[in-house]
Formats: structure tokens, sequence, C-alpha cells
């Protein structure tokens, strides 16, 4: 009897030590995997960074990353452009542009998102799917009347083709995104402020924006990113340089001397880079904080 | 001076649903109101009516002496405590409770001092200045109670505010409520109270009256203690008392002089004293209702029984009472008795034959098709 039970148990250890090796086996695998996609995927990217300190012959010759000096003339030289202007100017551009166009942004796509998610209208279902229709539309094909229709504003040269159509919540993705969001918030704690003596604005200000703070924190570092990185918008509507975002001006200093300086040009793009960058790790925390505790409990 | 009065309110959804037929009731000043029916009844419906968040389609609806029907909740004079407490995330506790009084233009040490009036009140002062997330279920749901009393309002409305607490809690957060009300009064400001919930024994123990729903339309408005021994109909019978009423079907048939009630091939006696009520049933299937605890399982000397013989099912131990689940003639019935009463029936198998004793006295019959009660 205590013949079998022993040998049982030596049965099911070994059993166990298999199972183990085979978990072990596993996750080695797993991670080997994800580490080789990830360096894949990043790869170009420390590559720029790396690119950055070389010289132009290097650039070309070296397939490794890790540059044999680490030279930062190539920044300084970019840093100060071709041009009459500095990088500096060109980044304060681009924030002219930015800054303003989340305000309106945020304003525009919550009113417009409120309405949509908590009123009832008439023709509420087919607006809603219109707007969304819109999202599928390649946003190229409104290039030329735009461009037309602010011409006869007399905007072009100016910031304002840039701006002003977000304050009209033209950015549907987000307006979605927000009723998306809003949907899915229980509406008694607007019903306790309704009784409490809040009327449709007050809801909006006092109850249903901060509910909403990860969601406009969200279009916030989208619609920076976006703009940060658009160059179709300023390359259609600006003409004077020293208006130019960096977007602009980065492709400038491509084209602008004959031979082109690379590690110039990868300098600055990765100085480019660095605002979004920051933006993004800035914001993460609250994109963690919204979708871990909405505050609302049963 | 905060009288509730209901005529005639209707609700009719857009899609033609008539949730609310026509309701006529009077909530008295100060008085604790308590709305009971099961789910889909629309007693929440009524009182959302009642607080503005849902529009009459039809009726008056005045508090006080004025005709509220088209004013908007906050000119109501009215507070509400949710189901979910329904407390802004985004603020502390003084805030969620100072939020309200702010919107009024209420001075700021005015606020203050409410506010901490009512913290005292609740014994929640060291709450203030917690967040929602950071209560637990029971503080939670006092911070709502005190959101509501804080306001001072003409007439509170509770929406099943006990529902997501356990059981302990909830038994415990019943007579802080009910204590809360009687507190109120005796301090010279009486509330008038209405309480949605589905529980009936929340119902029975809070209510000063009781309103029961069902389809929306009113079956019964009275005190506890009337609903549960005068039922006005079958549905009232059964959904009032627990566990619930036996109500079986049974044929009036005469007997002798008298009359009986046939039960399969068991014959209880009407009392005499009802025997006119019933008369014009002669022949005819009615629904026989009998509490628990007026059927017993041994010959008590001090009450009149009619000795009936049944199978026994189940026993189940409560403490200090037992429920015993037996057949009579087929028919399943079940009888509450206390444990120290039980007359040797502990001691019998299942399927063994005992003889119980039904009070007919304190029997109800009902109308088979109406459900209504016949002996009132």
């Amino acid at each position: 009897m205590n013949a079998i039970l022993a040998s049982e148990r030596v049965a099911s250890e070994h059993e166990a030590l298999i199972t183990l090796r085979r978990e072990r086996i596993n996750a080695t695998l797993r991670y080997a995997v994800l580490f080789t996609v990830g360096l894949v995927m990043l790869y170009p990217l420390v590559w720029l960074v790396g690119a950055s300190f070389k010289s132009n012959t290097e650039i070309f010759t070296e397939m490794g990353f890790w540059p044999s000096q680490f030279d930062f003339s190539a920044y300084v030289k970019g840093w100060k452009t071709s041009t009459e202007y500095t990088f500096a100017t060109y980044f304060l551009n681009s924030f002219l542009i930015i800054i303003p166009r989340i305000i309106v942004t945020v304003i525009s796509c919550v009113l417009v998102a409120y309405a949509f998610a908590r009123f009832e209208f008439w023709g509420k279902k087919i607006l809603f799917s219109i707007m969304v229709g819109t999202m599928m539309l390649p946003l190229i094909i409104l290039r030329l009347p735009q461009y037309l229709m602010f011409k006869e504003f007399g905007w072009l040269d100016s910031y304002l083709p840039l701006i002003v159509p977000s304050a009209f919540a033209t950015d549907t993705f987000f307006v979605f995104m927000l009723v998306q969001f809003l949907r899915g918030i229980p509406r008694d704690m607007e019903e306790a402020a309704q009784i409490d003596g809040c009327n449709a604005l007050q809801l909006l200000w006092h109850i249903i924006v901060p509910l909403l703070k990860p969601a406009i924190i969200s279009v916030v570092v989208f619609q920076f990113i976006w703009t940060m990185n658009d160059f179709m918008g300023p390359l259609i509507y600006l003409s004077t340089v020293e208006k130019y975002p960096v977007s602009l001006a980065l492709k400038m200093s491509i084209g602008a001397t004959e031979e082109v300086q690379w590690a110039s040009v990868i300098a600055i793009s990765v100085v480019a880079l660095l605002p979004s960058v920051a933006v993004f790790f800035m914001a993460q925390r609250h994109f963690i904080e919204g979708a871990a505790s909405s505050g609302i409990k049963g | 001076m905060a009288q509730l009065t209901l005529h005639k309110i209707e609700k009719t959804y857009p899609n033609g649903f008539k949730a609310v037929h026509g309701i006529d009731l009077e909530v008295r000043d100060g008085e604790f109101m308590v709305f009971v029916g099961p789910s889909g009844c629309a007693k929440s419906t009524v009182l959302r009516m009642i607080a503005g968040l849902e529009s009459i389609s039809g009726g008056e609806l005045r508090i006080g002496s004025t005709v509220v029907n088209n004013l908007q909740a906050k000119q109501r004079g009215i507070a509400m405590v949710f189901q979910n407490y329904a407390l802004y995330p985004h603020m502390k506790v003084y805030d969620n409770l100072a939020f309200g009084l702010r919107l009024s233009g209420t001075p700021k040490a005015e606020i203050e001092s409410r506010v901490r009036e009512t913290a005292r009140l609740l014994e929640m002062e060291q709450l203030l200045d917690r967040y929602p997330k950071q209560l637990s279920g029971g503080q939670a749901q006092r911070v709502a109670v005190g959101r509501a009393i804080v306001k001072k309002p003409e007439v509170f409305l509770f929406d099943e505010p006990l529902s997501n607490l356990d059981a302990k809690l909830r038994a415990s957060m019943r007579v802080r409520l009910t204590e809360l009300h009687r507190t109120l009064r005796e301090s010279g400001r009486p509330s008038t109270v209405v309480y949605v919930t589905h529980d009936q024994v929340e119902a029975m123990t809070m209510g000063e009256r009781i309103c029961v729903l069902k389809d929306g339309t009113i079956q019964q408005v009275d005190l506890p203690t009337v609903l549960y021994e005068r039922p006005a109909n079958v549905f009232v019978a059964g959904f009032i008392g627990s566990p619930e009423m036996n109500i079986r079907e049974a044929t009036v048939r005469a007997q002798g002089a008298g009359l009986v009630l046939m039960l399969g091939d068991v014959a209880l006696p009407v009392p005499t004293v009802r025997e006119a009520q019933l008369r014009p049933f002669l022949d005819r299937v009615v629904k026989l209702g009998l509490r628990p605890e007026h059927i017993t399982t041994g010959a008590p000397k001090d009450v009149p029984i009619t000795p009936v013989e049944g199978v026994l099912r189940l026993i189940e131990h409560m403490g200090s009472e037992v429920f015993v689940h037996f057949d009579v003639a087929g028919v399943p019935f079940t009888c509450r008795v206390p444990s120290d009463q039980l007359s040797g029936i502990e001691r019998r198998a299942r399927g063994e034959r005992h003889s119980f004793g039904f009070q007919m006295g304190m029997s109800h019959v009902f109308d088979a098709d109406s459900g209504r009660n016949l002996f009132l």
C-alpha cells in the first residue's frame, strides 16, 4: 500500500517537473519572439538617434547604430538652419498652431459629443451617421474646395485655415470617441446634479467634463501629435518661411543646399520628435488612471 | 407643509407603452410612504416623475399646493437618494454635500455650518475629506443620504437606496434611516419621504404607510398591519409576508347548514361569520389564502383549528422558528411554527403523515378571476 502511494507520488512529482520545464521553455520562447519583434520595430528609431552623431560618409557606410564618436556639431548646425531663422522660430510656430487648435478642438468636440450622447433632438440619428460617415472620407478630396474657400476669406499664408476648422468639431474621430466614452458613464450623477440645481451647461462643466478627463487627455495627445506631424496643411496654406512650422522646416533643410547634410537633418528630426514623445509620456499616467478607476462603484 | 398629491398620474413612453395607469395618491406632510412592488411595476418611474427626471404624460402632481408638472427638478424642493449613490467621484465628501447649496447661492458660512451639522447627524465627520472611491458601501450610502438632508428639502425621495448593501448592513441602515426620519420629526423638521423598494421586509419595517404597486396601478395603500391582516386582493396577500401566504384554489360547497371549501377531497369549514359573503360563490372555484403562521403542527387548546392530514415534505430550521413544507391532497402548503411548539413533527420522516391544524378563522378567500378579497 505504502509502496503504491510512494510510486504515485514520484510519478506526480515527475509530471510536475515536466510541466514546470515546459512552462519555462514557453516563457523563453515568448520573450525571445517579443524581443526580436520589438527590436525590429524600434531599430529605425535607435538608428536615427545613433546616426545623428555620425558624419555623412559614416551614415552611408556603417550598418550599426553606434557612432564612432559623439559629435554634437550636427545638432548645432541643424538648429541654425541654412535660413535666416533658427529652429526656435519653427518650434514656436508649431506651438502657435498646436495650442489654439487643441483648445478649440476640445471645446467644440466636447460640446458636440455632449449633445449627441445626452440630448434627444430631431434628426439626431441621421446627423450622427453622417458625422461617422465623414470619418471614412479621404481628407485630401476636401483640400481643393477648402483652399478656394480660405482664399476667398483672405486667410492664405496665415494659421487660420489650420486652426479655425477645428473650432467646428470637424475632427469627427474625437467626437466619436467622446460620445462612446460618455455613453459608458451612468446618468445617475447627472440626475443627482440636476436635482441639486444644475442647468445643462453647469452639468457639462461641473460633472461631465471632470468625468471625461481621461478621454479629453487622449484628445489632447492625439491632436498634439497629429498637428505636430501635419505636413500637407502647412505646405498648402503657408508661403512665408518665417511662418513655417517644424514639419515644413525639416523638409526645407533637405532641399536648401546642394549637398544634403544628413547628420543635421537627422539631428533635427530627433529634436522634432521630442515634444510628441514628452506629451505622450506625460499623459500616459492619466490614460492608465482613467482606465483603472472611474470612481463609479456599484 | 409638503404634502404630495398625485392625481390621475399617467406615463406613456414614446413607443406607446403605457407604464403608469392613472395613479391617485396622497402622501401626508411628514409621512414615511413606501412604494413596493415587483420589478417592472413602475414604482421607480413614479418616483422619477415626482423628482422631475421623467416627464408626466397625464394627470396632476402637487407638492404642497403647487402644481409641479412642468417645473424642473431643481424647482420642486426635493432631494433624491439613488440606488448606486451617484456621488460625484471627482469631489470630496464635503464638496458633494456642498455642491447643491453652492449652486443655489447659499452664503459660504451657512454652507459650512449646514454641512458640518449634517455630518454630525449622520456620524460621518471624519469622512468629509475623503473621495467617494475611498468610502465603503455603507459610508457612501450615508454620504448620499447626507447630500439629500443638507438641502433641507420638502420631500425626500429614495430609490432602492439599500439594495447595493450586504444583508447585515442593510438591516442596520434600515433602522438608521427610520430613526433619522423620526429624529427629524421630533426636532421640528418633519420631512415627507417617498421610499421605493422591492423588498417587502423593508416596506413593512420602514413604512408608516405602504403603497403596493403592480403593472403601473395601485393595488392597496394602507398601514403595514392592515396590508398584512386585510390584503385587498390576492396580489397584495401574496406579496406581503415571508414565507408567503398559502394561496390555493378551492371549491365552495354546501355541507349540512354551513359552507365548506373543498381542497381535493379535504373539506375545510368556512367560518360562520363569513358564510353570507361566500354564499353567492356556491359551487364555484375561489382562492383560499392562509398565512403560514395560521397553520399549527399540533392541537393548541386556545385557538380553534380544523385538523387536516398532510404529507410531510421538508422541514427548514430558521432558529427561533421552523418552516414546514407539506402536501394536503397533493397541494403544497407551508407552515411556520415556533421551535418550541413543534409537537413532534421534527421526528417524522419525509413522506410520513401528520395532522396539521388550519385556523380557518384567520383565512381569506379571494375571487378566482378578479383576485378581490371576498371577506372585506
